[in-house]
């Protein structure tokens, strides 16, 4: 039998003011079930905590129902207070007298009655509650990071550092991502290799991180804290251990003319290549669509070459599984294809590049070497034209965002230009300049008034060639829109930057949301900036927005700190208010059918298939069970169900039901579930 | 004979709705005391069969109300409760009971004032459509 103890607070006279508490007291010590009714000026206070503990003590109360404030406020609390007296906490409810009842009606004495309505349905929900215990699931401390640009590295580095695993993932034959190819950063023009190559260097040599490059996630299973990760290690064709990187096979490939990914086209590479001299690691893979031998069958140039024989054609794909606790995810962006600027003559006219071929004209690495040369016939271009927003903030293009590093690379482009062109003429055709950063706006003015880049507010039509010269067409909105032609040698496009072409088939993979545009959605824009709704899986860098690298790196480490302290703990505590699947003895075992309705409509993929089978072996039934460690406690799996097989700790059919009976029945105690 | 006064019953998903009537209370937003709200952990968990019951023990109006579409604390529970909504309306209309009954709303935890002005407005509705009577009489001859 239910002994319920029922706590009404006045909260000063907050609840006091407008519901006479005494009389709710009064009356709910007559509901059957409650051995122990009092109202009390402040519940919440030390002496009004000490009326419930005593209470339970005293009283033997099998349950509590404190009549007070929302219990988004207080619930926490009074369940600790429950638990000090040795009470079960999931055996404490709180009825919302405050938010929901006193401060949103009139003194009277339907409010009063509105009170006691309040406090008999979580009474009879009471009566139903079932001690629950925290559910405890231990943690692998063994982090992944996928990717291995600037957000991965810091990721990588932050939480090797702080004393844990690290399995670092690469899709490209080396780490550094876009950060890489750039010449230089802006706001303080430091070069971006040279700050960015120690880390690449510092995360090859970290005893507690272990790299794959040229590798791929093939599969996720598990949940915060169990992970099981199966990676695709690409066949190289060389033998890592043995390759010393000299580099004597990418001198010696005769296949000499394959656009060069790193150099954005600009360049060329052989079919064995390091994609960059700084590679990390600095060993050649073979691209087997542009090798004469795994095109023709004959070659081996490579392998006669190589000292130490490391040349393995025959090497295959291998897959490697791991377990990992924490996931952190920072796959980087791209940007926007060629195809979508027909008006701009990108992908038609040679000098019309994108920003990040701009970088490798720019950087000292690049093709040209650092010269500025045009990639049609290597001229000076004497005058140069950006545009800014090319493809961002363009609905007919299908990109209603922002980039929000255009602005700031399309000002050093500008600037680096006239650094190293002085009497070239720069244009920037520009909507808004977006420069929110420390020293950005400075930045940007320091392009337009010591650099003298001409910046004109408005958008290009169209570019087209005329006496080899590229002709663009614009107008200046700030001179009442007058069309503008400029007579440019080369044209910039700050285009887009976009996910990734697999961002969603990955997202699918590590059940990861995203947005309309495909980049990655965190758990909340505010609050939760670098979790995403999945437990255990962080975002950094791009894959969730365009960000510059200051933001990247802070996001990085950010996401860094939430697995170190998600590695903190041997075990993790989580709320037991979870979904259970209905078990009971043979020869029924479940009354689940195995229909796994839910399991299509759980958000979480916590539903799991269990085999009920004899001793010997045989299979009796298939029915579904609930990992603890993955299920939210949402119970839309407990509203589908058809055969009532799956229960929500907390909010079970047999309390939510009593809760409603009660409610349309004043006087009355419900019977079910007693 | 005194206003007839109907017995809503509220059932709202603890993260938005039921935070945004909490919002009405700490915003001291005056509105009609005809509402119980019943909290669950998300609109998808609200079993439409809880609906019924509340019906044939007497409710004359209820409210079902969650996270607006894509802001759902558990990702896709509310399109769930929608889903459902869409089919229990038609079982409603076939049973015989009044669809006007039953109101469905996405409240957000930031929305205390609409909180307010959508009980009233169904208070409203409910009373111009008076008691729910047709299970009543036969619940008073003890038929049912």
């Amino acid at each position: 039998m239910s002994r319920i103890g029922v706590f009404v607070c006045h909260c000063g006279e907050n609840i006091s003011a407008t519901v006479d508490c005494h009389k709710v007291a009064e009356t709910c010590a007559k509901v059957p079930g409650v051995v122990h009714s009092v109202d009390y000026k402040y519940m919440c206070s030390d002496p009004g905590q000490n009326l419930i503990r005593e209470a339970i003590k005293e009283k033997n109360l099998t349950g509590v129902v404190v009549a007070a404030c929302s219990p988004r406020m207080h619930e926490p609390t009074f369940r600790r207070t429950c638990a000090d007296s040795g009470l079960n906490p999931f055996l404490c409810e709180m009825a919302n007298l405050r938010e929901h009842c006193s401060w949103v009606h009139e003194k009277n004495d339907v409010t009063t009655e509105k009170a006691i309505d309040l406090v008999r349905i979580l009474v009879e929900k009471v009566k139903r509650n079932k001690p629950l215990f925290p559910i405890k699931v231990p943690v692998t401390k063994t982090a992944l990071v996928l990717g291995g640009g600037i957000a991965g590295i810091q990721a990588a580095l932050d939480i090797a550092n702080s004393g844990h695993k690290v399995i670092m993932v690469e899709r490209d034959p080396s780490i550094g991502g876009h950060m890489s190819q750039l010449s230089e950063t802006f706001p303080t023009l430091d070069c971006s290799q040279c700050i960015l190559t120690p880390r690449m260097v510092e995360v090859a040599q970290h005893p507690n991180i272990t790299l794959y490059t040229y590798s791929e996630l093939e599969s996720l299973d598990g949940f915060i804290g169990n992970f099981k990760v199966k990676i695709r290690k690409k066949a190289r064709c060389v033998d890592e251990k043995l390759c010393t990187g000299c580099g004597l096979c990418t001198q010696k490939c005769p296949n000499k003319k394959i656009p060069s990914e790193f150099n954005t086209g600009l360049g060329t590479r052989t079919a064995i290549y390091v994609p960059f001299p700084q590679a990390v690691p600095n060993k050649p893979v073979i691209d087997k669509a542009n090798c004469t031998y795994f095109q023709k069958g004959k070659c081996k140039l490579c392998e006669k070459i190589c000292p130490t024989q490391a040349i393995r054609y025959d090497q295959q794909d291998e897959i490697i599984s791991v377990d990992v606790g924490g996931i952190v995810l920072a796959t980087g962006f791209n940007v926007l294809d060629t195809d979508f600027f027909p008006e701009y003559g990108y992908g038609k006219y040679k000098d019309v590049i994108n920003g990040l071929q701009f970088e490798r004209l720019a950087s000292a690495s690049g093709p040209t070497l650092g010269v500025m040369k045009r990639p049609s016939d290597g001229k000076t271009p004497e005058t140069i034209v950006f545009i800014a927003c090319a493809g961002s903030r363009d609905s007919a293009k299908g990109i209603e965002y922002c980039s929000k590093i255009c602005c700031m690379y399309t000002a050093k482009h500008a600037m680096l230009y006239k650094h190293k062109v002085h009497h070239g003429k720069a244009y920037v055709f520009y909507m808004d300049i977006r420069a929110g950063g420390k020293m950005y706006e400075e930045f940007v003015r320091r392009a337009i008034e010591e650099d003298g880049v001409s910046y004109i507010r408005g958008r290009v039509s169209r570019i087209y060639e005329k006496n080899g010269k590229l002709i663009v067409k614009g107008a200046d909105t700030l001179l009442g829109a007058q069309p503008m032609e400029i007579e440019a040698d080369m044209v910039v496009l700050a285009t887009a930057g976009v996910a990734n072409a697999g961002a969603e088939e990955l997202a699918q993979k590590l059940h990861v949301s995203y947005d309309p545009y495909h980049f990655f959605a965190e758990a909340h824009p505010k609050l939760r900036p670098v979790e995403t709704n999945t437990a255990g899986i962080f975002l950094a860098g791009a894959c969730q927005a365009p960000r510059d690298i200051p933001e990247t790196v802070a996001q990085a480490s950010g996401a860094a700190s939430k697995v170190a302290a998600l590695f903190s703990q041997d075990e993790l505590t989580r709320e037991p208010l979870i979904a259970v699947v209905h078990r009971t003895a043979p020869p029924i075992y479940s009354s689940c059918v195995g229909c796994f309705i839910c399991q299509s409509a759980c958000p979480y993929q916590a539903i799991e298939k269990e085999e009920i089978r004899t001793r010997d072996g045989k299979l009796i039934k298939t029915v579904a069970k609930v990992n603890p460690g993955l299920c939210q406690g949402c119970g839309t799996c407990v509203a589908l169900c058809r055969s009532k097989s799956i229960d929500l700790q907390g909010y079970s059919h047999e309390q939510v039901y009593a809760e409603v009976i009660s409610l349309l029945n004043r006087g009355e105690e419900s019977n079910v579930g007693i | 004979m005194s206003e007839f006064e109907p017995k809503i019953v509220a059932f709202v998903c603890n993260w938005c709705t039921y935070a945004g009537a909490d919002l009405t209370g700490t915003s001291r937003i005056k509105y009609a005391p005809n509402v119980r709200v019943i909290r669950f952990p998300c609109t998808g968990r609200i079993d439409f069969m809880l609906l019924l019951k509340a019906f044939a023990n007497g409710a004359d109006g209820i409210i079902v109300s969650g996270c607006h579409p894509n802001d759902c604390h558990y990702t896709s529970g509310n399109f769930h409760a929608r889903r459902r909504w869409m089919v229990f309306r038609s079982l409603m209309d076939f049973i015989g009971i009044d669809v006007r009954r039953v109101h469905f709303a996405w409240i957000s935890a930031a929305e205390g004032a609409k909180w307010a002005e959508f009980v009233n407005s169904v208070t409203a509705d409910i009373k111009k459509l008076g008691p729910n009577e047709n299970y009543q009489r036969l619940m008073d001859a003890g038929i049912a």
